[in-house]
């Protein structure tokens, strides 16, 4: 069903990507798996600019699920990062000034990054925010968010600590004035009434075991330690033996290690925004928007979690984990 | 803190032989002593203790003085080496990111071969010390500040750290290594918990104590010390008298990159598997750490023991305040209040000592 306009855009894109990308290899991406929507031969351009710190396994996962993503829809994808709003915002200008056919940000700090998706927006390059800018990404025009809401997932561990081990909890965060992971500890109190919030050095891992260590000393009354990250909550385990304490521990995200835990019981469950899902809508809803005009959510959020894993359901969970894909 | 003590009354009598020796002021001993580098750190560590044994109760248990000398011995161990290297006169920015190519090199190397833990800790030393000693060699032999060819590895390693970990083993975390053979007496040596009786203490602090004590005995008490305080203080009239600066500053570097490779060792032994992203912003605490302990930016002064009570106070304002139970959004300016109340006590005494005849 080939219109004016989708062969202009076809035009558009094929010239773009012959020019700006001549050096690029094209043997990274696997065959069109016959979907009907595009036609073969034809080579999209998408950037994702994230504020990923490098070397978490969390990010790894989005990654993954956005290169699976890009090699179904034979896409190539430019990927880059910075944890400084301000350099990502410049990335994002330099995936604008290079013309490609869709870009997919995340906005930790919108004031910082909205503006600078907005001009791709304006620039007609569909744009679509993913894991962090659910509540602003309207604001700056953009398509389409697939994410977790930060504060509805902390409720929701709230909701269960109290059901299951009421008392007092502390939530870690890992990295201080975060916005996302304070919302997070935020939406655990307001279920979880009596929980406190600890800040420690997320780089520095035997500082997390010593900092929760301290804190469960001083206050031998917690009940629950609520970790937003997975590598978080297996020092926070050492911590809860260390000090003899009887607290236990419920995180976001997953990794392998975090699920051979929840399987043995020694964490209680983890809330999974399924960050692999969040890389792959991402870029598939570009393809979708860019080949049949898409567009995913009908202009609210597509929600990627909050996704509770505990004992009754690890064991299908668990082998995924192996394949750093959940 | 118990080395401290030990080693004070000997200090003064160390005389370094090899130097030009100045014509020697006869000074009391209580002027000898407070001339010591590590004295005001003391005085710090002291104070610091003081005020949270004052304003913290749980502070004062047995199990909280386990956590922070914990928390104050994983500084402390690569601060010993950099204190060394700064006394030495030079300056070591990767040694935070190569605790984490050490942990990691040991994890991947043992786990993709199936081999034996300690097969990976052995590799992992040698790389480690290679680090350390391309870092001399290219300090010493280009010419160019060891600032910025350190910064210059602080970021290679960074990249390798990453890049290799996903290229080897297809996640951006080293595999998990506590299946392997060895990972039990591995673990016995660099992460056990140390059972002395009336407290509970990390096998690290342990170590920590042990490294003290020996960067204390050859700063003090061997020739290299001598070589050590004079490549530092004057590069050129040592050169002169016949002291192989470059061969020193080639072993401090690879001293670093040896406490380095232990840290990691507990790194990977305490946690079983490690993320490629740590360990970047710790070479800065541990230069916090020697230079609260006394050893200056500029090279020549400074002692070991300085360094351990650099670490101390540091590990000490770090948990104490989560002892105290502060309101954890100032938790940085505490920490920052505390650490240059401490350098000003410091810079008191020196003045004072200075001042005394």
């Amino acid at each position: 069903m080939r219109t004016t306009r989708r062969s202009l855009q076809v035009v558009v894109a094929v010239t773009a990507a012959a020019t700006a990308l001549a050096a690029c290899s094209s043997g990274g991406g696997a065959q069109d798996e016959g979907s009907e929507g595009a036609a073969a031969g034809e080579e999209y351009t998408i950037a994702m600019i994230t504020h990923e710190a490098p070397g978490d396994t969390f990010w790894d996962k989005i990654r993954n699920g956005a290169e699976a993503a890009a090699a179904n829809h034979n896409i190539t994808l430019n990927y880059s990062q910075d944890p400084d709003a301000g350099n990502q915002a410049t990335l994002i200008q330099n995936q604008v000034s290079s013309e490609v056919d869709g870009l997919a940000v995340t906005m930790p700090n919108p004031d910082a990054i909205g503006p600078a998706a907005q001009a791709a927006v304006e620039a007609g390059i569909p744009t679509v925010a993913f894991n962090a800018g659910g509540d602003a990404y309207l604001d700056y025009g953009l398509l389409m968010y697939f994410g977790s809401n930060e504060d509805l997932a902390g409720q929701a561990v709230g909701a269960k600590i109290s059901q299951d081990n009421p008392g007092k909890t502390v939530c870690v965060i890992q990295e201080q004035g975060q916005v996302q992971l304070e919302t997070r500890c935020a939406g655990v109190a307001k279920t979880s009434p009596g929980t406190e919030v600890l800040y420690v050095n997320g780089r520095d891992l035997p500082s997390v075991q010593q900092t929760i260590g301290a804190k469960l000393q001083q206050d031998p009354s917690v009940a629950n330690v609520v970790a937003l990250g997975a590598d978080i909550a297996l020092a926070a385990q050492q911590s809860i033996a260390d000090a003899g304490s009887q607290a236990q521990v419920a995180t976001f995200d997953l990794n392998a290690d975090v699920a051979q835990q929840i399987a043995d019981g020694g964490i209680a469950f983890s809330v999974d925004q399924q960050p692999y899902v969040q890389g792959y809508m991402a870029v598939t809803s570009l393809w979708l928007n860019l080949t049949n005009g898409n567009d995913i959510g009908g202009g609210g959020p597509v929600l990627t979690g909050p996704s509770i894993v505990d004992s009754s359901n690890i064991d299908a969970i668990q082998p995924y984990t192996e394949n750093n894909t959940r | 803190m118990s080395s401290s003590v030990a080693t004070q009354p000997s200090a003064p009598s160390a005389p370094p032989p090899g130097s030009a020796g100045p014509a020697r002021v006869q000074k009391s001993l209580l002027s000898r002593v407070l001339a010591r580098p590590e004295v005001g750190a003391l005085a710090a560590a002291v104070a610091i203790f003081a005020f949270f044994y004052a304003v913290a109760p749980t502070f004062r248990t047995l199990p909280a003085a386990s956590t922070y000398l914990y928390a104050s011995s994983t500084i402390g161990i690569v601060a010993v080496g950099v204190a060394l290297l700064m006394i030495g006169g030079e300056f070591d920015l990767s040694s935070g990111v190569a605790v984490t190519t050490a942990a990691l090199t040991a994890a991947m190397f043992c786990y993709q071969l199936s081999l034996n833990v300690w097969v990976g800790v052995i590799v992992s030393l040698v790389v480690a010390l290679a680090i350390g000693f391309l870092n001399g060699y290219l300090v010493v032999r280009t010419g160019i500040p060891s600032f910025l060819v350190t910064l210059s590895t602080f970021f290679v390693l960074q990249g390798i750290n990453l890049g290799v970990t996903k290229l080897i083993t297809g996640a951006v975390a080293s595999p998990n290594v506590s299946r392997l053979d060895g990972f039990s007496s591995a673990r016995a040596v660099f992460a056990s918990d140390v059972d002395l009786g009336i407290i509970t203490l990390k096998i690290t602090v342990l170590w920590w104590v042990l490294f003290v004590a020996i960067g204390t005995w050859v700063l003090l008490r061997t020739r290299v010390g001598n070589w050590i305080f004079a490549s530092g203080g004057n590069e050129a009239s040592a050169r002169a008298v016949g002291v192989p600066v470059k061969k020193v500053k080639i072993g401090l570097f690879m001293a670093v990159g040896f406490l380095a490779w232990f840290l990691g060792m507990h790194l990977l032994m305490n946690f079983s598997s490690v993320q490629a992203g740590i360990g970047v912003g710790n070479e800065f605490v541990y230069i916090i750490a020697a230079v609260v302990g006394g050893a200056l930016l500029t090279g020549g002064y400074g002692s070991a023991v300085g360094s351990a009570l650099g670490a101390v106070i540091f590990g000490m304002t770090t948990q104490g305040i989560v002892f105290a139970g502060w309101d954890p959004n100032w938790f940085r300016t505490f920490l920052g209040v505390m650490l240059l109340l401490a350098v000003l006590v410091n810079l008191y005494i020196k003045n004072y000592a200075a001042q005394r005849k």
